[in-house]
């Protein structure tokens, strides 16, 4: 592991620690999935970005902590079994 | 310069492209960049043809477009490669992005700015407008006077871009045509010597691209909240210091040079016949060869003047400016480029102001010529030197002239 104290910390910007900001703490708009819609296609699993969607027995979810709230999945889905919905204020 | 030949040093007749070429292959870089243009072009065709050769070692990337030129560089860097490339005008400008980045990632690439006048007037000659354009963005700038000076120097870049207390790129620039197609004598140095001297190559031991140190290279800083101010200001503040650093390593690797090769070039500015002179002129680049004749015809008829030559433009050396002009009434300051917003030069902009840092006030004045390929002559720096002979008189200064303007 490169130590990042053994450089002045002045030089240059880089980081050694993740950070423990998810794309959750900032989205705007959660997918919600409409389960007697879902055909389990995967369009939505191919398409998104960060790859937050979660295979169910049924159907497809999405992880919350990862998923950054862009809508790619409800504008690709075909069935049109995702909806988008504003996090609480 | 030189007075004797070092014992394994060649001798060669080369234009100030292949001189800079000469000096890669000798610096041992890894990796090369490039895209062609004008007046750059044979550059980069000679570096191709020594890494056909087998003379240099290097992986050569002929990419689509400046743009990614850098930005293939900025990687080789941070994966521990010694990089080069070339460019100059529409190509700097199609470079800017990555270019702006590469200062504040600290990576030492070293470029070779053939200096070419920019657009538009459509032109495709020799100016320092090009260079002059990117001269706040944090690179380090050195304008070299002579064929020889462009090989010396580029190497030198390699050590000075390299040292850990300076760890920045590097800009050499070349007058266009001037110096780019314009032949001399050039002494080759040895390739061992030149190992020597730049010892071993340690371009990533601060930033990586590597397995074995996991980082992440830029994270976002800055922004209003939390630690973001101060953290933003604590690089911007390294950066300057680096920058500040530079002007004492540039001296010292100058030094060293002349020790090792027997050529001693003026690291930060040359002070020519300054010697009791009670005016001087300034020059930067390829046309302080016609100046100097200028002074010395000047000199030789009774006339107290003076030249200095700025060859580090970033940082600028402007306590060894103000020392070196402490003593005259007046200066004329030529320049190859425009700075619009003033309505002058940039190297008079920069050497006003620190002439603020002399004991009393010098009345300047600014000259512009060689825009576009132009000659800057003998008789245009006769112009310059009555000018300033006369505002040493009367110190009355007046707006800029501009030296083709009758040609």
């Amino acid at each position: 592991m490169f130590d990042a104290t053994t450089i002045p910390n002045d030089l240059c910007p880089i980081a050694t620690k993740p950070n423990p900001m998810l794309p959750g703490d900032w989205r705007s708009m959660r997918p919600v999935v409409d389960r007697a819609k879902c055909v389990k296609c995967a369009v939505c699993w191919l398409y998104c970005p960060v790859q937050c969607v979660v295979e169910k027995a049924a159907w497809f979810d999405f992880n919350l902590k990862t998923c950054k709230g862009c809508g790619i999945c409800a504008t690709e889905c075909p069935q049109r079994a995702i909806g988008m919905v504003e996090e609480a204020a | 310069m030189s007075a004797v030949l070092k014992p394994k040093s060649k001798l060669i007749v080369c234009d100030g492209n292949e001189a800079a070429a000469w000096a890669v292959s000798l610096a041992d870089v890894d990796m090369v960049a490039v895209y062609p243009i004008t007046p750059q072009s044979s550059l980069v065709e000679y570096l191709a043809k020594f890494i056909a050769d087998g003379r240099l070692g290097a992986e050569i990337v002929d990419v689509e477009g400046e743009h990614s030129v850098l930005s293939v560089l900025q990687g080789a860097c941070l994966a521990g490669a010694r990089t080069y490339t070339a460019s100059c005008g529409p190509g700097l400008a199609f470079m800017f992005e990555p270019y702006m980045r590469t200062p504040g990632l600290r990576l030492p690439l070293v470029m070779t700015i053939v200096t070419r006048d920019t657009l538009t007037p459509q032109s495709v000659w020799g100016g320092h407008q090009d260079a002059m354009s990117v001269r706040e963005v944090g690179w380090l700038q050195m304008y070299c006077e002579s064929v020889q000076e462009v090989l010396d120097t580029t190497i030198m870049a390699y050590k000075i871009a390299e040292h850990h207390d300076v760890m920045l790129p590097t800009n050499v620039c070349h007058d266009g045509n001037y110096l780019s197609f314009g032949a001399a004598r050039c002494e080759l140095p040895d390739q061992d010597e030149v190992s020597a001297f730049l010892g071993k190559k340690d371009v990533n031991w601060h930033v990586a691209l590597d397995p074995q140190r996991p980082m992440a290279v830029d994270p976002l800083t800055g922004g209003a909240g939390g630690p973001g101010p101060s953290t933003f200001v604590r690089y911007r503040k390294g950066q300057c210091a680096g920058t500040q650093n530079a002007l004492k390593v540039i001296t010292e690797v100058h030094a060293e040079w002349g020790r090792r090769f027997g050529r001693h070039h003026a690291p930060l500015i040359e002070s020519y016949r300054m010697e009791g002179a009670d005016y001087a002129i300034m020059t930067i680049g390829s046309m302080t060869g016609a100046a100097k004749d200028a002074v010395d015809a000047a000199r030789a008829r009774g006339e107290k003047v003076g030249l200095v030559k700025v060859k580090t433009y970033r940082p600028f050396p402007a306590q060894a400016l103000a020392d070196a002009l402490a003593g005259v009434r007046a200066v004329g300051v030529v320049d190859r480029s425009v700075s619009f917003g003033w309505n002058c030069g940039p190297l008079f902009q920069d050497s006003i102001t620190a002439m603020q840092y002399a004991p009393k006030r010098i009345p300047a004045m600014s000259f512009i010529g060689g825009l576009a390929g132009a000659d800057l002559t003998v008789g245009h720096f006769e112009q310059v030197i009555a000018r300033t002979k006369e505002l040493a008189r009367d110190g009355h200064t007046a707006e800029t002239v501009w030296l083709n303007e009758k040609d």
